[in-house]
Parts: structure tokens; sequence; C-alpha cells
């Protein structure tokens, strides 16, 4: 891989036989002999075409190649000795990750391992254009780092209250900007002060269990009031919360981008700092890192030492609406006079298979009235980086969102996932729509403290 | 024409020029809509039946009706054959592509143009999803009727090809009955009206003879659709039995009492299990056979009929008997058949979907048949059908990986439309000839039943470019006379027909 990130340091043991540089590639087909997409798991596609509406990039082009049945297709003239060829790997690059094909699919089949092997040939196998080195080292050396992402706050803050954006805009400069670039600034959510995460916060009455807190990467640095909210509703459910320390990133993006090694560094760090944490459950709000970490075994089936420790972590983890819901609610809520939409974050739904929790929760509260959206199953465009990675398709996929969230008449848009957040918040503004959007955990923490729903609407 | 030669390949002045042709359509089609990247064009190689397999020279995403027909009018002037494709869920290889073609595919026209709901009728393009119909038309209270089982993803122009049905075409009849006109490229590249917004149009149903003919007549680039109003009541009852046998007799005891159920639907004991594996649909446990009754219609009758079919069942040996409680049960007993075909890859590694007909009244002993058939070749085979009005699908069970195995499965699908025309029904319901079957059709036909066919094709497609090598067994051109003699055709003889 050439365009490695100098982090973490044991990223840079090789791991693969087959040294990842293009010379390497098998002349013989698309894929290198290490972690090819499973021939088995690509048999188990009939061809139906279930998955088609489904997927957010055949919703947008209408082609074969870029749905999943046509992707998988690719996989298997790619085994059969077809090269990985430019057009290859844009088709494997569209692809959003979304899972959405995983639930439609009647077969059972594992789209997932298959995309995610396929993503790691292509990033070994395949020299991208310096640009796209370029932007992935960028995007690659920062996201999965809070303290390098918590860094940019104060310069973000000051661009913000500066309305430097505002003149970037009006002077005609932001439209000469790459289109990589202008996603990114477009999509920085306002930086707000937030008070620090204590280390251990304690239940709040009878104790019910002791979890553990992943506070994410992008949620940490830009979210910093859903991690709050998040302890202080697990508090008030009986929670003792316990937010370990030496927690960094999880993977998740890494992993989702085809870049393995990194995404396992990640991993093993994360069930380091878990593992010794002594608690019943390991709670995240983020719906990205959730799917991960409960993918951890399969991450980690390569490292005998931490496989085991993989599966005790996975095991535990639980999506926050996930753990309410199983520990049953029983905070008193204040009622919340507001009409929400919640937009199913697809590594929640898709990916978890967590539809029903966040809305049970939501309907648990008085006053509230839920809002289903229209195509809900259709992914945002956030998808991790792809947003950034693939502005274009992104924008057009974030403007379906918007206007099927508009188009609920809703008051505020509820979703479980930073991504998404933000993706639809840029999507909505652009629509002319300035919908507030906030975590489900926001919403019932605003009920559990007795806050007004403008408390909600005017942040 | 009286001549007992061959005439040439194709029309007078037009030779196949495949790179003329590929050049042309680069030239009158905007750069994304020709694709000719060959691992591109290899994803378009098969359709809902994977084990055909061709890659075509070119494909063609059209946006619009103009394009469609530049395309196929670029085709006309090469000689160039072409096959159009819709979502490519078809069961009989209808859109196997030519090596030597252009594939039409029109999943980029998926506009509905039209929604007139005080006609009772839509105008959509070919590319929209058949369920896409009916999700826009729901809010008025109207619904389209035909509903195969692949309608979350199958296209209103496959439809058309096809005359789908789906499990309410026992009620409510075929995709035939629920188009009034339809817009189409003629093989020489002429946009026509076919019907009209009427419901009857004078003269030749040229219209009639268009449904159906498995996209060898032309291409459908827009298509009026009837809608119908939603009923005011739907009941859905899920019946176990101990076999198939006892579930057929009560199909038989309903339909001789009168009752018209929306749908019949049985499932033996082998595909309940894939369903319930795939979407976990709650089957009645250890059932040999389930029946999914549906009756719609006007509340009363609806709940009259209703016990009526519950009385059937449970006259005729149902041990288990429900009814869906509201829309998430009655949508969660669909699904099960609904993604039977599919979910059928859960327990086997290969499968042949077959689909024959026969009356109702054969059930019985065509099961039994079908089983004897399995038990002595060996050979595994689930059955899924529209018990109503007898259209079968067994599904042929393999391993394609063993030797062998494949061309066992396909003789005992074969046996099983042998034992469909034996009985008086049909090689196909409703998934049509396409490549798969053509192969059956002179089992069914005559050769003069199918040189009158192949008159009519002529008549739409003189140079026989519109998809051939489907649904007729050995593809002619029109200039040569049709049939398996030399000499002049009967028909013509006679006076009665003439060829062009």
């Amino acid at each position: 891989m050439t365009d490695r990130t100098p982090e973490p340091e044991s990223a840079r043991q090789e791991r693969q036989p087959v040294p990842p540089t293009e010379a390497a590639a098998n002349p013989d087909g698309a894929f290198d002999a290490f972690n090819p997409p499973q021939r088995e798991l690509i048999d188990d596609c009939v061809h139906c075409g279930f998955c088609l509406p489904s997927c957010p990039t055949y919703e947008l082009w209408g082609e074969e190649m870029d749905s999943p049945r046509g992707r998988i297709h690719l996989m298997e003239s790619g085994l059969d000795g077809e090269p990985l060829s430019g057009s290859m790997v844009e088709h494997f690059d569209n692809c959003l990750g979304c899972m959405a094909c995983v639930t439609a699919c009647p077969s059972g089949v594992q789209y997932g391992p298959l995309i995610n092997r396929t993503r790691a040939q292509v990033e070994r196998n395949h020299r991208r254009e310096p640009g796209q080195r370029w932007l992935r080292r960028l995007i690659f050396g920062l996201f999965p780092y809070k303290r390098r992402l918590s860094a940019l706050r104060l310069p973000l803050a000051l661009y913000q209250r500066l309305r430097i954006d505002a003149l970037l805009r009006r002077s005609g400069l932001f439209a000469k900007m790459p289109a990589h670039l202008r996603a990114m600034e477009s999509l920085v959510p306002p930086v707000r002060r937030a008070s620090r995460l204590p280390a251990r916060v304690p239940a709040r009455g009878r104790r019910r269990a002791v979890v553990g807190m992943l506070t994410g990467c992008v949620q940490h640095a830009f979210f910093p009031d859903v991690n709050n909210a998040t302890a202080r509703v697990l508090a008030a459910e009986g929670c003792e919360v316990v937010v370990p320390e030496k927690q960094g990133c999880c993977g998740a993006l890494s992993e989702h981008s085809g870049r393995e090694r990194e995404a396992v560094e990640f991993a093993k760090r994360t069930v380091e700092a878990f593992d010794s944490a002594g608690v019943d459950y390991v709670v995240i709000n983020s719906a990205g890192c959730g799917s991960t970490l409960k993918e951890y075994p399969r991450l980690l089936a390569d490292e005998p030492r931490y496989a085991a420790a993989a599966e005790r972590l996975s095991a535990r983890v639980r999506d926050v609406a996930e753990l309410l819901v199983e520990l049953g609610p029983s905070a008193r809520l204040n009622p919340l006079n507001l009409t929400v939409a919640y937009h199913d974050a697809c590594h929640l739904s898709h990916g978890q298979g967590i539809r029903t929790q966040p809305r049970e929760l939501l309907r648990g509260i008085p006053g509230l009235e839920l809002r289903e959206i229209n195509r809900g199953e259709i992914c945002c465009g956030s998808a991790g980086v792809y947003n950034l990675l693939q502005p274009r398709a992104a924008a057009e996929l974030g403007d379906l969102k918007a206007r099927n969230v508009r188009d609920t008449g809703a008051d505020l848009l509820v979703t479980a996932n930073p991504g998404c957040s933000m993706q639809i918040r840029t999507a909505l503004r652009g629509r002319g729509a300035d919908l507030p959007v906030a975590h489900t955990v926001q919403i019932l923490d605003a009920a559990v403290r007795g806050e007004r729903a403008e408390s909600l609407l005017n942040r | 024409m009286e001549s007992t030669e061959p005439a040439p390949p194709t029309r007078e002045g037009a030779s196949a020029d495949l790179d003329g042709c590929v050049e042309l359509l680069g030239k009158l089609l905007p750069e994304e809509s020709l694709i000719t990247d060959r691992q591109r064009v290899r994803t378009y190689e098969c359709d809902g039946l994977a084990s055909y397999r061709t890659v075509p020279a070119a494909v063609v995403l059209p946006e619009n009706a103009e394009q469609v027909r530049s395309a196929v009018a670029a085709c006309s002037e090469h000689g160039v054959p072409f096959v159009a494709r819709g979502s490519g869920t078809g069961l009989s290889a209808g859109a196997l592509p030519r090596s030597d073609g252009v594939l039409i595919v029109t999943s980029k026209m998926r506009r509905i143009l039209e929604l007139d709901i005080a006609n009772e009728r839509a105008v959509v393009e070919p590319g929209v999803v058949n369920l896409d119909v009916t999700k826009a038309a729901a809010p008025h209270g109207y619904y389209f009727a035909p509903d195969p089982s692949s309608q979350q993803v199958c296209s209103v122009g496959g439809n058309v090809a096809e005359n789908s049905g789906g499990a309410h075409c026992l009620k409510y009849g075929f995709t035939t009955n629920h188009v009034l006109a339809a817009q189409v490229v003629t093989a020489d590249g002429e946009l026509v009206e076919l019907g009209g917004a009427a419901h009857d149009a004078p003269g030749y149903d040229l219209l009639g003879s268009f449904i159906g003919s498995e996209g060898t007549l032309g291409v459908v680039t827009s298509i009026t659709v009837r809608l119908l109003r939603s009923p005011e009541s739907v009941r859905t009852l899920l019946a176990g039995f101990p076999s198939t046998d006892e579930a057929g007799a009560a199909v038989s005891a309903m339909i001789a009492a009168g009752v018209t159920p929306a749908a019949v639907e049985m499932m033996d004991a082998l595909s309940i299990t894939a369903a319930e594996q795939a979407v976990r649909c709650g089957y009645p446990e250890g059932a040999g056979a389930v029946l999914v009754v549906e009756l719609d219609g006007p509340r009363p009758e609806v709940e009259r009929t209703f016990t009526e079919v519950w009385q059937h069942c449970d006259e005729h040996g149902a041990f288990e008997i429900r009814t869906a409680a509201d829309e998430t049960e009655r949508a969660l007993i669909w699904k099960g058949r609904k993604s039977a075909f599919a979910a059928v890859g859960r327990i086997s590694r290969d499968y042949i979907v077959q689909d024959g007909v026969i009356p109702r009244t054969a059930l019985p002993e065509v099961l039994r048949r079908i089983a004897e058939l399995s038990a002595e070749s060996g050979v595994r085979v689930a059955n899924v059908f529209h018990a109503g009005d007898g259209n079968l699908h067994p599904l042929v069970l393999f391993d394609g990986s063993e030797p062998g195995a494949a061309e066992r499965a396909e003789e005992v699908s074969g046996a099983i439309l042998e034992l469909c025309v034996e009985q008086g029904g049909s090689i196909t319901g409703e998934h049509g000839v396409g490549a798969d079957k053509v192969r059956y059709m002179g089992r069914m036909f005559t050769a003069e039943d199918l040189d009158v066919m192949q008159c009519v094709r002529c008549a739409f497609d003189p140079a026989g470019l519109c998809n051939p090598g489907k649904v007729f067994p050995t593809p002619r051109l029109c200039g040569e006379a049709p049939g398996r003699r030399r000499g002049v055709h009967p028909l013509t003889e006679a006076g009665l027909a003439e060829q062009f």
C-alpha cells in the first residue's frame, strides 16, 4: 500500500504473503491469492435481482454494474480471469456498503464479507491516480484520530464564527475548490463547546448494569453533546457508565474502505481497551462503529492472540437503543410536544437489524409523534467517508433523502449516526430546509430532564 | 414468396455490420447510454435464469422513447439483431443477449408519465417497477393488479413482454387484461401506438398479439395500464395440511363450491423449509403443504366466503388454520411465498425453476407423478404453485459441481413439462418460452401451429432482428418458408395467409 498512514505503528508489519504492489496483481484475474472474494458466497447469488431496488447506486443510475447483483457478477468475472481494470474498480468504489441488499436478499447472500475482501484487494492491487491517493491519505490520516480531529475544532470554530465560509462562497472561490474539499467543508457541523465526559458516571438509583462507552472519533470531536446525552440517559436508566481512557478509533472507517491491516490494528487496541474494563456491556451510539465491533470476531480471525477476546467483546456490544430496550426503560419521561422523523442509519438497520428499538424508545415519550420517511431503506449517501470520496453520488442521494425527510413535515430529524447527521443536515440546507437534527439519545435526554421541545429545535 | 431456397439472411440492402452499428449508436446516443467495455457489458450476460449466458456486443441504456427508436433504427439499418431487457429478472432467458447483437436495457426509463385516477389508468415507461405503479396509485385508493412474485423489482415493460401473471391472476387475469395501450418501436425503428385509451379498439387486436410476444415483435416504450380500485376488504388465510393431496382436494372443493379467491397458493414441505430459512415466515410447523388463500372484495362477501374457505380447509384435513390479523401478518404470509424461488438457494446450490400448467383437477395426479420422478432419479423437487389456476412451479434442485447432476435435473425438469402437456396443460404459465423452453414448443404445438405464429412474427419483424432465437424452435427468417418442409406453406397455398 503506497498511501499508508503513519499510525498505528504495528500496522506497518506485513501480513500479506503477497507484497502489496501493482506488479503483484494476479495475471490470471483481478485478485491475488490472499483472501479473494469467496467463490462459495458468490455462488449463493441466484441472480434474481431482488437486491436492485434497494441499492442506492442502482436507484441513481439504473445500471447493472452498479447494483449488488452486478458487482457480485464483476467479482465472479474477476475470479474467472478478468483483470482488475479501472472500470471494475470504479464500480466497487461506487458501492456505499450500506448493506440494504443484504436485507433485501432472499437467498441470504453475504455481500458484506464479499465487498470487504474485494475492497482490500483493490487497495492492495490497484494504483489510484495521485489525487485520489492524496485524498485517501488525508482522510485516513485524520478521521480515525480523535486528537487530530479535536485539534481542528478551534480553527473550524473560528472559520465558522468569522463567517469565512460565507465569504468564500460570495467571492466565488468556493466553487473553484476541488469537489472533495467542497464536500468536506459543507459537511462540518457547527462546532460547539461541550463539557468533557468524566471517566466514570455513577448510576442514578439502583444500579442495573455497568456499561463501557465507546466515544468514537467524529462523535467525540464534533458531537460531544451526543456522548454526554448518552451517558446521562444511561445513568438515568440505572447504568454505571465507564469511559475507558485508552480507547481510540474502532477501525470502522478503515474496514469499510478495504484498509484491512489498519482496521485490524485499530480493532486490537479497542479490544484491549475494553477487555480489561470490567463492564457488562459495551455501548455505542454510532451505528457504523457498533456494526464493526460486532464483526470483530471475523476481522480478528487471523489474530490468535485476540480471537477469544474479540468474541467476548462482540458478545457484549450493544447499540445504545438496543441496550435501553433490552434493559427495559424505567426512567420517568416528561412530555415533549414534537413531531420527529426517524432516519434508519444503514449500519443500524441493515448492518445490525436494529429498527424497532429506537422507534419504540421514541414512541415511549409522551406527546412525541413519530413519522416514517418514504423509501427509508435507501442510504442517505454518507456511508462512512463515501461522501468525501464520491461527492457527486453522495450529494444526489443526500438530496433524495432530504426531499423525503422534508415531505414528512416533521419538526426535527432523529438519527443515530454522526455521518448521517452531517450528510442529511447538509442536504436539507441545500434544499433550503434548516431542519434540526438530533440523536435518539438527545431526545430521550431532553425527555428525562424535562426540557422543552424548543430547546431541541433551537440548537 | 414462392422461393424454396433460403433467402439472404436479412432484408435487401442490409447486411449484418456490427461495427458499423456500434459506431452509429455512438453517434446517436449520449456517451453514457452506450456501453462497450467488456467487463461492464459482461454484467448483462444473463437475466434471472443465470444458467444461460451470452455476452452481448454492446449494451444500450436509453433514457427515452426516442433513444430506443434510434437504437433500434441503427440495428435495423445494419442488420444487427437486438434484445430488449427490463430489470433482468425473467426466468426463461427471454432477455438472453446475442453475442452478435445489441442489448437494449430500459432500466433508466422509469418515470410514471401520467397518473389519471379519474379514468383509472396510468401511463408508465417500460423500466418502471411493477410495485411502484401500485405505490403511486395507492394513496388514491387504486392499484395495479398483475403481481408477479418479483413485483418489487420486475419492470412493467418486462411484464408486457412476458404477459406476466402472479398470485392474483386467478381472479384478475394476466398483464394483457390490464394494458389499454402501448407505444412500441417496431423492428425497423418506427414508433407506433397500439391500442388506445378506450377499453376496446376496433380492428385486429395488435396490442393483444404484442403482449406476451417475449420481445419478438418490438420494444415497448410506454404503457397505458389500467388501475383497479383497491378492494374494500382483504382477508388472508394460511392453512397447514399433512400433504399436498389434502391441500389440493381443499382447493378443488372451494372452487367447485363457487368461491373465486383472489389467490390460492400452495407450497410443499421442501419449499416451506426454504422460505422459513430465508424470511422466517412462521408457517405451520411440520406441514406437508400449506395453502395461502386470499379473498378480496366488498366486506360482507369476503366475510361469507372466508367462512366457507375455512370450512373447506378444515374438512379436507388442515391441522392448523391461521388468519392474518393485520397488514404486517399478511405481508409476512406473502413474503414466505413471494421469496420462495430465491429462498430455495438456501437449501440447494443450483436449481431449475420450472413453470408448467395443468388443469386444476389433475393436481393430485401430477404431484404424485412428480414425486415418483423425483424418487426414481434421486433429484429433489420442491413445489410452489398457483394452485387456483393449476400453474405449477416445480423447483428442481441440484448441485452443479457434481458431475452429471445438471443433466439429471434437466431430464426431470423436461419430464415434468412432458407430464403437463400430457395432461392437456402447457409448458409455461407465466415465465415465457424464452431461450429455455424453445425445445419444448414442438411437443405442445404442431408444425402448422408454429408456422402460423411465425407468420404473425414476420408481419411485425420481417428481417428477424427482434430477439431472434427465442420462442420458436428453429429461428427462421421471413424470406424462408417457415416449417420443416420445403415448398409453399399450406396456408399460403390455400390463400389463407401471405408472407411478407
